[in-house]
């Protein structure tokens, strides 16, 4: 067996409230493609992060090429030949795309003399088959191009170790395919590629070896032609995956319409000539990859943008312009994406968090005079229907775990039995108790006879509730199908746009 | 520059008594720091720093006149603490008191001026009144420019500052000089009925206005709906909007009131205490405010604790001027004990959370 | 208005612009990385006082410059100790710093109101450019502070475009997580930028005090620092448009004095609430036209590594 490259041995993190990695062993083989799988909280992005360098383990070795090193910074560990690539792209706008991998670059000099690095940028892209453009203005860039400038970067560096994290995150499964095969070149050349990941299949295709971590330690050490992918998902879990099972629907009349909508973002249109139709005791699952308009969509559904073109219908009633209170009135409920930043006020506790939709009238406020033991009261109610785990309602909101504030904005916005509840990826970043928790309120809700919008972007989760899936790609809904009959195939070729 | 005011943590339950303790604990270590370092800058310009701030304390509490002049200080520096405290709540940076102040004073002096002939129980009022809606004007202009086309309110309210202070100056040196006052900076004197009479000794009733506006401000922000909104809007302008909560006629609003109190400040000042309008009316008391309100951590009692302790600083500092020692040095030990208080906070934030980080850590090694 | 009375106006304008100048170029490179300083004002005040105080004591007046440009890299060293190291909300910060310059030089200075300056710097017409039809009547017969400020934007754009320590700065002040993950030690290029910035703010003070006044006086800066911080913004981030808008306010600000020998019937008070109203007029213009453009996104934002 070859000497490992990289390893770590007792890798302990602790974070205040979590203990993210719980002595972790791990070894690098030169020229492997190793996947770290494991579900949201195990702990993946956490040890990866103290081996390039960027968290600083609280016990535990880091050993390079057999020696032990002491990686006080990024630098120290791209010195080392380790680079990762982030989950959440860090990105340096409004410069050319050399700049950007000139970036830290010792050996570059003083003087930054862009031209002559363009030739050199452009022959590297070309070996690993990434289409970049030396020149291009990095704000120009689409979220997979910036990965593939991320990768060049470390590339362009000299990288012995290259970490993904969650790679195909924002690529379409035509993209992620085109990855994949960068990655198994790249390794082909004996560098070694670490590839973090929760996609099971993904992992079966790209990984040489599996290792699965959950909850913070290393659950099993496996290979791709040594298991399946039933026993690799029990290894995350750590108990038999029970499936939700969906009672048939029975869909009712439309509530509410999306007509012609156009709407500019950052960089160009986000939404275009978008056409959607919601109806009672349903789930419209709308799937694509980040960034191709969803955030808008659920904006313009919520009253938080208001479009440059077309319409938002509810019971033949023109809502477009009506603002988010008046939404709620009419019973539209939204869970947005960052449900600490927006959906929730982190400063805010429990009981004031639970009122935030109607503190301004009855039974909250009595005409000018807000009654605390009627928010408490409501705080209470939340707290007992959705068992959220808190010791007090005075407990503000970021202290509680993910899966209890997503309980808590869920809950909210639920507790008030809404015709149409808007959720944006509301199962991100949670564990599989959080995720089951929150799918049977959605499927409670449909059940209730309300529409629910599920923007996904698991094509699990949206084949598991969804009785509709439309697909969006640069701002349109390219596509619409009944679940039960389509495939991940179709779904996916309509994500990259081919229809 | 769109920046939001979100200094305070809140504290995890049953914690509440402990973070005024430690916020206590902090203030009074960072008083003494601040002190010292005042001691030292004395020292290296010469004078005696225990001598200086022996004479300090007996100006600013050694007698009941002292205590008086103290409290007279107190009522302004309440006033537009409480006013800059409820723009810092809603994450409104209103650096502009200092101006807002001055218009309020102009204010009051031009119906004080303008109408002399009027009775008192017509007058007084007035003069309260219009005070506080300059002050409030004043105070939505920039108010109105960050609702509408959202112009940072930092530079705005600034720039109003000086433009402020120097309309003063123009009425001063201009059509309400005082024509036996030889061109000293101060407008003719206000008549009987537009000067606040006073309540206990010197101290005007301005006291009882001070004391209505710190209740009204707690009340507003604790127990009525409008305050909740406002404190979400401080501290979450992100979840305000997703809510629909309306943004833009709060900023208007809130600045407006903000204004009014810091203009409420200016009435104090010209017709509870010099009953003239004067070149340099707002002595600083707008930026001695921001100190104030930051240190209170913007609740409303403890802006008047606060501001009464300024004021015996203040006062001590006009006290010692007559032994050489410039009177800035109390502003000088304001703006330490800001900063002071500013390191601590983070430094105390940073050790928490390592002592957080190791008890889980201490709990990682107890489980098997 | 005659030829000569506009070439006099501009003359005038130049020395008026340059505090404008050298704060402005200051506070840029420290908002580039990421750092607001909003304390400006009060570093300008105690690198005029300090500046003062040393050519007081020494009649040298360069001696006077390095004092003034060595206050403000302390105080900006405290500045970026609060900022940087602890993380502490920049806003709040810099407004403490603004004021207890401010009242720390009217502490320091009471003894030297009224002091005359025994070397103040004078205008040095330059050979042969001076002689430059308008241009070197209006650029070329300043003093040597005025000349220093004349290269200064050119330095700083040169350094921010071209060089990669620039490169790590901007980056510092886009994407501190990007430099960081790249090898770049963010903490330390802010402290730089910062240190950097506010040695500035202290030369633009004492070019107050030795130079263009030249004495000391409570609160002579009238304003400048905060107007200065308008001009980055006005100037969206860039050193050569922040010259030009300097040497605009200087104009506005000397218009204000010359109103009168213009034949402008007004209140020479009213005249002085020119540059401020200015300012206003500016900033609501820019705002409007959302030319906050070009903004460094992580402006005002700590950045720690395990947050």
């Amino acid at each position: 067996m070859a000497r490992p490259l990289a390893e770590v041995r007792g890798v302990v993190k602790v974070f205040p409230g979590v203990v993210a990695n719980a002595g972790v062993d791990l070894a690098i083989y030169p020229g492997e493609v190793l996947a770290v799988l494991g579900e949201n909280g195990a702990g993946k992005t956490t040890l990866m992060s103290v081996l390039a360098g960027l968290y600083r383990p609280d016990a535990g070795t880091v050993l390079i090429d057999g020696s032990p090193v002491v990686l006080r910074s990024p630098g120290d560990a791209l010195a080392q030949g380790i680079g990762m690539v982030h989950q959440h792209v860090f990105f340096f706008n409004a410069t050319a795309t050399t700049e950007n991998l000139l970036l830290g670059w010792r050996e570059a000099g003083v003087l930054l003399d862009a031209r002559a690095h363009a030739a050199r940028v452009r022959r590297l892209a070309g070996d690993y088959g990434l289409a970049i453009d030396p020149h291009a203005r990095t704000d120009t860039l689409t979220l997979g191009e910036r990965q593939q400038v991320e990768i060049l970067r470390m590339l362009h560096r000299a990288v012995r170790v290259l970490i993904l994290d969650e790679p195909t995150a924002v690529l379409t499964p035509q993209e992620a395919a085109g990855l994949i095969g960068a990655c198994r070149r790249i390794a082909a050349q004996g560098r070694s590629v670490v590839f973090i990941s929760h996609k099971l299949d993904e992992v079966l295709r790209v990984a040489d070896r599996i290792v699965v971590l959950r909850a913070g330690r290393v659950a099993g050490v496996t290979t791709p032609d040594r298991t399946t992918p039933r026993a690799l998902a029990q290894m995350m879990v750590g108990q038999e995956v029970e499936v939700t099972p969906r009672p048939p629907a029975s869909p009712g009349p439309v509530v509410l319409t999306v007509d012609g909508v156009a709407l500019e973002g950052p960089g160009g249109r986000a939404l275009q000539d978008l056409c959607l139709e919601v109806r009672t005791g349903e789930i419209v699952g709308v799937a694509g990859v980040a960034g191709n308009g969803q955030r808008e969509l659920a904006e313009v559904l919520a009253g938080l943008r208001v479009p440059r073109a077309g319409r938002v219908v509810w019971e033949g009633r023109d809502i477009t312009r009506l603002s988010p209170r008046a939404r709620w009135a009419l019973g539209l409920a939204y869970v947005p994406e960052d449900r600490l930043g927006e959906g929730l006020v982190a400063a805010f506790t429990v009981a004031e968090n639970a009122v935030l939709r109607d503190y301004d009238g009855p039974p909250v406020t009595r005409g000018l005079r807000l009654h605390w033991p009627a928010v408490r009261a409501r705080a209470r109610a939340l707290v007992t229907r959705f068992a959220i785990g808190v010791p007090s309602l005075d407990t503000p909101a970021w202290h509680l775990s993910g899966g209890h504030q997503q309980r808590l904005l869920v809950g909210r916005e639920v507790a008030a039995t809404p015709r149409v509840l808007v959720a944006m990826y509301p199962t991100r970043g949670l564990d599989v108790q959080a995720t089951a928790a929150v799918h049977r309120v959605l499927l409670d809700l449909r059940a209730a006879g309300a529409g629910v919008v599920l923007i996904s972007e698991s094509l699990d989760e949206l084949f598991a509730l969804a009785d509709r899936i439309v697909v969006m790609h640069r701002g349109r809904l390219v596509g619409e199908r009944p679940a039960a009959a389509a495939t991940r195939e179709e779904i996916g070729l309509l994500m990259a746009g081919a229809h | 520059m769109v920046i939001t005011a979100r200094t305070l943590d809140v504290a995890p339950p049953g914690a509440r008594g402990a973070v005024w303790a430690e916020a206590l604990l902090i203030r009074l270590g960072s008083a003494l720091a601040a002190l010292a370092v005042g001691a030292l800058v004395m020292r290296v310009a010469g004078y005696d720093p225990w001598a200086a701030y022996r004479e300090m304390a007996v100006g600013a509490l050694g007698s009941w006149y002292a205590v008086e002049q103290t409290l007279l200080k107190a009522i302004p520096l309440a006033l537009s603490g409480l006013g800059v405290s409820l723009a810092f709540t809603m994450g409104l940076w209103n650096i502009g008191a200092e101006g807002q102040l001055a218009v309020g004073a102009v204010a009051a002096g031009w119906l004080a001026l303008g109408a002399p002939g009027l009775p008192a129980w017509a007058m007084l009022p007035g003069v309260v009144v219009l005070g506080a809606a300059g002050g409030a004007a004043w105070a939505a202009i920039p108010g109105v420019l960050r609702a509408a086309v959202g112009m940072n309110e930092i530079l705005s309210t600034l720039m109003l500052n000086y433009v402020g202070l120097l309309w003063v100056d123009y009425l001063v040196f201009g059509h309400w000089a005082d024509p036996t006052a030889f061109s000293f900076p101060y407008s003719r004197r206000f008549p009987e009925s537009a000067q606040l009479p006073p309540l206990v000794g010197s101290v005007h009733v301005g006291a009882v206005l001070a004391l209505a506006a710190t209740a009204g401000l707690w009340l507003l922000l604790r127990h009525t709906a409008w305050g909740y909104e406002i404190r979400l809007i401080g501290t979450s302008p992100r979840a305000a909007r997703y809510r629909g909560a309306p943004v833009a006629r709060n900023v208007v609003a809130v600045m407006a009131l903000s204004g009014l109190l810091a203009g409420l400040a200016g009435v104090a000042e010209v017709s509870g205490v010099v009953h003239r309008l004067q070149q340099g009316v707002s002595q600083g008391y707008g930026y001695a405010a921001i100190i104030i309100a930051w240190l209170a951590r913007l609740h409303p009692w403890a802006v008047v604790l606060v501001a009464v302790l300024f004021a015996a600083l203040l006062n001590g500092g006009f006290v010692i001027q007559t032994t050489g020692v410039p009177a800035a040095i109390a502003s000088m030990l304001q703006a330490l004990l800001l900063t002071f208080v500013l390191a601590s906070e983070y430094l105390v934030r940073r050790h928490r959370r390592r002592r957080a980080v190791a008890a889980a850590r201490a709990g990682l090694h107890q489980d098997p | 208005m005659t030829t000569d009375q506009l070439v006099a106006l501009l003359a005038a304008a130049v020395p008026a612009g340059t505090p404008l100048v050298l704060a402005g170029v200051g506070e840029l490179l420290a908002e580039r990385g990421g750092v607001l300083n909003v304390g400006v004002e009060g570093v300008m005040l105690v690198g005029a006082v300090v500046g003062f105080a040393a050519v007081v004591a020494t009649a040298w007046p360069w001696l006077g410059v390095v004092a003034a440009v060595g206050a403000g890299a302390l105080l900006g060293a405290g500045h970026a100790f609060l900022t940087v190291t602890l993380g502490a909300e920049q806003v709040t910060t810099g407004l403490a710093l603004a004021l207890f310059g401010t009242g720390l030089s009217a502490f320091v200075g009471k003894p030297f109101i009224g002091v005359p300056n025994p070397a103040p710097f004078r205008a040095m017409a330059l050979p042969g450019l001076a002689d430059v039809p308008v241009l070197g009547a209006v650029f070329f017969r300043q003093d040597a502070l005025v000349y220093l400020s004349y290269a200064l934007p050119l330095l700083v754009w040169w350094w921010l475009a071209r060089t990669r320590p620039g490169l790590h700065l901007r980056a510092c002040g886009e994407a501190p997580e990007a430099a960081d993950a790249m090898g770049v030690n963010v903490a330390a290029v802010r402290y730089g930028a910062v240190v950097a910035g506010a040695a500035l703010a202290g030369l633009a003070g004492g070019y107050l005090s030795l130079a263009y006044t030249p004495a000391w006086t409570e609160n002579m800066t009238g304003g400048l620092g905060w107007i200065a911080i308008a001009l980055v913004v006005f100037a969206t981030w860039h050193p050569g448009r922040l010259l030009a808008g300097a040497y605009l306010f200087g104009a506005v600000d000397v218009l204000g004095f010359r109103a009168q020998l213009l034949g402008v019937q007004a209140s020479s008070i009213v005249l002085r609430m020119l540059p401020y109203l200015f300012t206003l007029a500016v900033l609501l213009v820019i705002t409007a036209l959302r030319q906050a453009a070009g903004m460094p996104a992580a402006l005002g934002r700590p950045y720690f590594r395990e947050e």
